[in-house]
């Protein structure tokens, strides 16, 4: 990543959103003009049972600042059961992530359905901030080697 | 002899002499001193060879893997809470598997013994009423067995077989240790200390994978290290490869890892990988207050939820 002043240095984020609820919230955001921290790249993915902690290890150490991933809340899964597994799973990644020297406040998580727009605006502006009092990423970002 | 070595014996070339399993796997003196090796025995005659000591600490599930015979296998606790794993991810049936269990007192830490011994070569080590003797050339020592034993076996629960057909010898006295006082003194340093901390800990880690391997639940077909497209961890030894791989191996484990030790005898730089997995089991039965292999009712955490976990992390 480019080198930035301290100063004016904005956070990389990447966020996963599930296809029904947390992307369908993003764009409700979106179309009801609602204002939030332009930090977020968004992927689509098909739920967040789809998540492979993979993705969240990946992001970090290609260099994001910050990893979001958001899907529908229990209960209102389209695929009846995808949320649940995913929160399982995302417990025991965050647990070891953390003990292993990750800071809390890089990898976030959120429920947003899709007639909560508001909620996502407000979500993404606390991940930003909390990313950005962290300071970029240092840690868990492989370094690229230099060809001279 | 140890009467345990007669029972394994004399059990096992019943039930070949029966055809009541095609093979029983157990483990035979190997040809160095502290080291058993595992035995696969077919015939009747092969079964004089079995044996047991200190040093059958091998987890023996690691051979039951898709197996498709008839198996009878001398388990101590830890193996059985693997096999029991296996059964409820469907690696090998129930009806397949006739578990001779050992009732174990802890194996010893060959490591420990050799820096005991302070450089001479040791040629033997006696085993007798709770104190291992080793000799060799001008050494003659003896310790309380309790001082040489695997870390592992000195902070187990389980040293009863949890599952078992027969049962080898009467069963040993559980204790319940304290089985997290490094996860929990990691877990109280800042995360700045902490990442130190484990990159001090893998930085000797040459990826030669024998943790993996070693692994009596590490059987994909694939693993994810092997996986080029996408590559989810580099081949190099650059150390955020390691840390990934050993943070994915952890995550693998998680609900599922019995604490057998296979990963750090067979680890030949001495990492204690084993504080990743308990780190685990402790999030495990804090969450959800399930412990691997020892309910073969119970699925594993991570392959079933209930609608109220607990979600205070989840914005």
């Amino acid at each position: 990543m480019e080198q930035q002043n301290a100063q004016d240095w904005e956070p990389k984020i990447l966020a996963f959103l599930c296809n029904w609820c947390s992307y369908a919230g993003a764009d409700l955001a979106g179309v009801s003009r609602l204002q939030y921290p332009p930090n977020i790249r968004i992927i689509r993915i098909p739920c967040s049972g789809r998540m492979n902690p993979a993705f969240i290890a990946a992001a970090l150490r290609n260099g994001v600042d910050g990893v979001l991933v958001s899907g529908c809340h229990p209960g209102d899964c389209h695929y009846l059961s995808g949320n649940y597994f995913a929160r399982r799973k995302f417990t025991v990644f965050k647990e070891l992530l953390e003990f292993m020297g990750v800071e809390e406040g890089r990898v976030h998580f959120s429920w947003v359905s899709a007639a909560e727009g508001e909620k996502f605006a407000q979500v993404v502006q606390e991940v930003t901030e909390a990313v950005k009092a962290l300071g970029p990423a240092r840690h868990y970002v492989k370094e690229k080697i230099e060809v001279c | 002899m140890d009467t345990r070595v007669e029972r394994i014996r004399s059990e096992a070339k019943r039930l070949l002499e029966s055809g009541e399993v095609d093979l029983v796997i157990g483990f035979r003196k190997g040809s160095i001193p502290m080291v058993s090796r595992p035995w696969f025995v077919r015939t009747v005659e092969d079964t004089e060879l079995l044996h047991w000591d200190g040093f059958c600490s091998l987890n023996l599930c690691n051979y039951l893997t898709k197996r498709k015979e008839k198996v009878a296998v001398v388990a101590k606790g830890c193996d059985t809470r693997s096999l029991v794993g296996h059964i409820q991810e469907n690696q090998i049936q129930r009806e397949q598997v006739l578990v001779l269990g050992v009732p174990c007192e802890g194996m010893l830490d060959r490591r420990a013994l050799q820096e005991r011994a302070e450089g001479t070569e040791i040629l033997e080590v006696v085993e007798s009423d709770g104190r291992v003797e080793i000799r060799g050339r001008g050494l003659e020592r003896s310790f309380p067995r309790q001082e040489v034993l695997q870390h592992c076996c000195r902070i187990c629960r389980h040293r009863n077989p949890v599952l078992h057909d027969r049962l080898l010898s009467a069963e040993v006295e559980e204790h319940q240790v304290e089985r997290y006082e490094d996860v929990e003194e990691i877990d109280s340093q800042s995360p700045e200390e902490r990442w130190a901390y484990f990159q001090n800990m893998l930085s000797p880690c040459i990826r030669c994978y024998a943790c993996r391997n070693v692994c009596p639940h590490c059987y994909c077909t694939e693993c994810f290290v092997d996986c080029s497209r996408p590559q989810w961890v580099g081949k190099s030894l650059d150390l955020n490869d390691v840390f990934t791989f050993h943070l994915f191996r952890a995550f693998h484990m998680a609900g599922r890892c019995t604490d057998c030790g296979s990963c750090e005898r067979a680890c030949p730089v001495g990492i204690p990988l084993r504080v990743l997995t308990r780190k685990l089991e402790k999030v495990v039965s804090e969450r959800w207050g399930f412990e691997a292999g020892t309910d073969l009712e119970q699925l594993p955490p991570l392959a079933t939820y209930r609608p109220d976990d607990p979600q205070d992390f989840i914005k």
